[in-house]
């Protein structure tokens, strides 16, 4: 008879243990993995090879010969395809720069406002995200750019929306600062202002909080500086706005092309939506107690969504807010279709000029995955800022 | 003997009556900002409905419509075709009133009142519906087939339990009678991907992507979840690759380079190389949706399960993953909705799903600027498509909560 206590007399059999099973089974999904890498390199060497093009990036210096619709820095068909790629870049980043914080301010607003004690206000915030999340995000570029813009600027050269607003088939102006010392300092003030008002008010708080003091003083310089500031804005920045006889000829204000101002308004308008569900399910992740303590607390509706209720959503929303600013970076690759020159058209009219599939696509995926990267930096940052400091 | 007690009513109490004038100043003017508000905003509703009116019956030429009705609905698939998608969409309705039944055995009433307006509402739409009259009575009388059959299922579900398995195999086999429809051969004329198009190839794109990925799915979103590290690294890496970048990138990836990287003898055309990027795509995100059911599996399920003596596979195959299933159906309608959205950015490689197909429509010198009308009504039909369905998706994760 065996004793089957004793460790070492009788050895289970190799296939009835489990850390041999976990080394096959994970050898076996490397085995896989390069032989469906090895094969589709070999097909690709051997069909490039076929097609005379071997992969190498040495096009990058070449001349491009192809011209860019619009772009904030110089740019003209004697210069290079990596500058070409560069100028691209610089286009996404003026889209999604711009994009995210109106994306943030819809959906913040359109969120908040779901909670609003006004019927009509409850229902359009309803309707706006409804319709915004069943709809792709395509259809909605195109009714801004073909419905929308070009709609309104119809048959005429130049169409004055309002005073604030120039419509044509060139573009879209809007107010804008003159470009003046005058305007700079003012523009330097403020900052200033903004960044000494936000140390007041945090000093106001401290002093309230560990002193007991009353705050008045400080409530007064801080409400001084919000007018002061609110004068400087409207009356210190020279606002200039757009007024002309045709489209060549319009003074004043600042342009944006047609193409640019709809896409970013269809990425703002989607995303908005979504950040509003984002917004929506923070808020009601806080508990109704909290509500009603604060409300007991003898705070106002206003402060206490401002003090009690905010603070906790916010560790709820900024987490799902990275992944709706990912999403955002992501779509901005759409501006192909209707013609706004970001990377993704510029690496597109590459493609069709010189080939190179492989390297152009190897440059726009590592392109992206850095944007989503940095992204995604920020953002953990502002997340660790806003998460409790739990004792 | 202690006195009887006296019966609590069960009724509810009485609704407290709301005049409209005490609605009003409750919803809409309770104090003076919110006077404001709905004062401008009355207004700005008002003048936006006004101007849409009138542009609608003045200025809007909608033949664009009801011209090409059968391009929005199946692109250019041929004509004297056409019978085979109509028998897949009488399949399809047959098998929905089946399910919708068998899912609504334990309900007191079939048909109650919210469903019974619902139907009259389709009914009448259907009738509006500006094409050919047999076209409108075969829709019509789908729409009686579905709710027929919903009688049927329920009756059948009543007295045999074990119908909810039968069903899904009626499903698998009916999806293979559909491609057998729509693809041809064996004794059908064969219609190639090229013809097929507008709402279509839209719904095809999204069911087979959703249908062919979901085992990809749940090999990655296990693998992610592994012990093993390489297995772990690998999923991953694919994951947040094919995630970091726009699906539009990897549309034209699979344009350009799937000819590039697979051997000369396999040749796909376009439709397919756009569903290859699709199902890849679909597969990712649906893995992320059956990782957020897998952690939401507590510990003691699978600790109870080896404590029973299962092995891995046993544990992962009996406990785990129905369960974590059952706990993403929701969502994983949710990745079908987006999935139908997304279908639309292959008009961007020039493919003829609903959105391609109305950019070519508008291309039309006799449609030309007609652009309203039709995004308009393509628009709809998404809404239509994606509201559905995400009103279902809130309804099934009712039925399927079965914690106390």
């Amino acid at each position: 008879m065996t004793d089957p206590g004793t460790p070492g007399t009788t050895k289970p059999p190799i296939w009835r243990d489990d850390r041999f099973w976990k080394i096959v089974f994970q050898l076996l999904a490397v085995a896989v993995v390069v032989t469906v890498l090895s094969i589709a390199l070999t097909n690709m060497t051997r069909n490039l090879a076929i097609q005379g093009r071997n992969f190498n990036f040495a096009f990058l210096s070449q001349v491009s010969g192809f011209n860019i619709g619009e772009s904030i820095i110089p740019f003209d068909r004697s210069k290079s395809y990596l500058y070409a790629f560069f100028v691209g870049f610089i286009n996404t980043l003026r889209l999604i720069l711009i994009a995210i914080p109106l994306a943030t301010v819809f959906g913040v607003f359109a969120g908040i406002v779901s909670f609003s004690d006004n019927w009509l206000l409850r229902k359009l915030s309803l309707l706006y995200v409804e319709v915004m999340r069943n709809i792709p995000i395509l259809l909605v570029l195109f009714i801004w750019y073909f419905v929308i813009f070009f709609g309104v600027t119809g048959s005429e050269d130049l169409t004055q929306v309002s005073p604030f607003l120039l419509l044509s088939k060139k573009g879209i102006w809007i107010p804008w600062p003159a470009a003046t010392a005058a305007s700079f300092a003012s523009a330097a003030v403020l900052g200033v202002g903004a960044i000494a008002a936000f140390f007041l008010s945090r000093w106001r708080t401290k002093i309230m909080a560990e002193q007991g003091a009353s705050g008045k003083n400080q409530l007064y310089v801080l409400l001084g500086l919000g007018i002061a500031g609110l004068l400087i804005f409207f009356f210190g920045l020279g606002w200039q706005f757009p007024g002309g006889e045709d489209s060549n000829n319009v003074t004043g204000g600042l342009k944006a092309s047609l193409e640019y101002s709809a896409m970013l308004m269809a990425l703002a308008a989607h995303t908005g939506a979504f950040i509003a569900e984002v917004v929506r399910a923070g808020i009601q992740s806080v508990s109704k107690g909290q509500w009603e303590a604060s409300r007991a607390a003898g705070l106002s509706q206003m402060q206490t969504m401002q003090l009690v209720v905010l603070p906790q959503a916010l560790r709820v929303i900024v987490p799902s807010l990275n992944s709706q600013y990912i999403t955002l970076n992501k779509n901005s690759s759409l501006a192909l279709a209707i013609g706004y020159p970001e990377i993704f058209s510029v690496s597109q009219t590459t493609l069709n000029q010189a080939g190179r599939a492989v390297e152009i696509l190897l440059l726009l995926t590592l392109t992206f995955l850095l944007l989503n990267l940095v992204t995604s930096f920020v953002m953990n940052r502002i997340n660790a800022m806003v998460q409790f400091s739990e004792r | 003997m202690t006195p009887a007690p006296t019966p609590i009513s069960s009724q509810r109490p009485a609704a407290a009556k709301v005049t409209p004038a005490a609605w009003l100043k409750k919803n809409l003017f309770s104090n003076w900002y919110n006077s404001l508000i709905s004062v401008v905003l009355l207004w700005l509703i008002g003048s936006t409905l006004y101007s849409t009116v009138v542009w609608a019956f003045t200025q809007a030429r909608w033949a664009v419509i009801p011209d090409n009705l059968k391009l929005y609905m199946t692109g250019l698939f041929p004509v004297d075709q056409l019978w085979r998608v109509w028998l897949l969409l009488g399949i399809i309705c047959l098998l929905a009133g089946m399910t919708w039944g068998i899912l609504a055995r334990n309900l007191p009433k079939l048909y109650d009142n919210k469903t019974l307006f619902w139907a009259g509402a389709i009914a009448l739409l259907i009738v509006l519906i500006p094409t050919a009259l047999p076209n409108r009575l075969l829709l019509l009388g789908y729409e009686l087939l579905i709710v027929a059959m919903a009688w049927v299922g329920r009756l059948l579900a009543q007295s045999r339990p074990r119908m909810g398995q039968w069903i899904s195999v009626a499903w698998a086999v009916a999806s293979l009678i559909g491609l057998w429809l729509l693809v041809g051969g064996l004794g059908l004329p064969a219609v190639s991907t090229g013809k097929w198009g507008g709402l279509l190839l839209t719904l095809f794109m999204a069911l087979v992507s959703i249908v062919i990925s979901f085992p990809v799915a749940i090999g990655l979103a296990l693998s992610r979840q592994s012990k093993l590290p390489v297995v772990r690294g690998l999923a991953v890496g694919l994951i947040e690759i094919m995630r970091g970048t726009p699906l539009t990138v990897w549309l034209f990836i699979g344009d350009v380079m799937l000819p590039i990287f697979l051997p000369n003898t396999l040749n796909l055309d376009r439709v397919l190389r756009a569903m290859v990027i699709l199902i890849l795509f679909c597969a990712t995100y649906t893995a992320e949706t059956i990782r957020g059911g897998l952690q939401a599996i507590p510990r003691g399920q699978p600790e109870a399960a080896s404590a029973l003596g299962l092995n891995t596979p046993l544990t992962l195959g009996l406990i785990v993953l129905p369960q974590a299933i059952k706990i993403s159906i929701p969502a994983l309608v949710g990745v079908f909705i987006q999935m139908i959205q997304e279908t639309s950015l292959v008009a961007i490689l020039g493919l003829f799903e609903l959105l391609g197909m109305s950019r070519s429509i508008l291309s039309n010198p006799a449609y030309v600027g007609r652009y309203a009308e039709v995004y308009f009504f393509i628009g709809l039909i998404y809404w239509v498509l994606c509201y559905v369905m995400s009103i279902g998706s809130r309804r099934l994760e009712k039925a399927l909560n079965t914690e106390h």
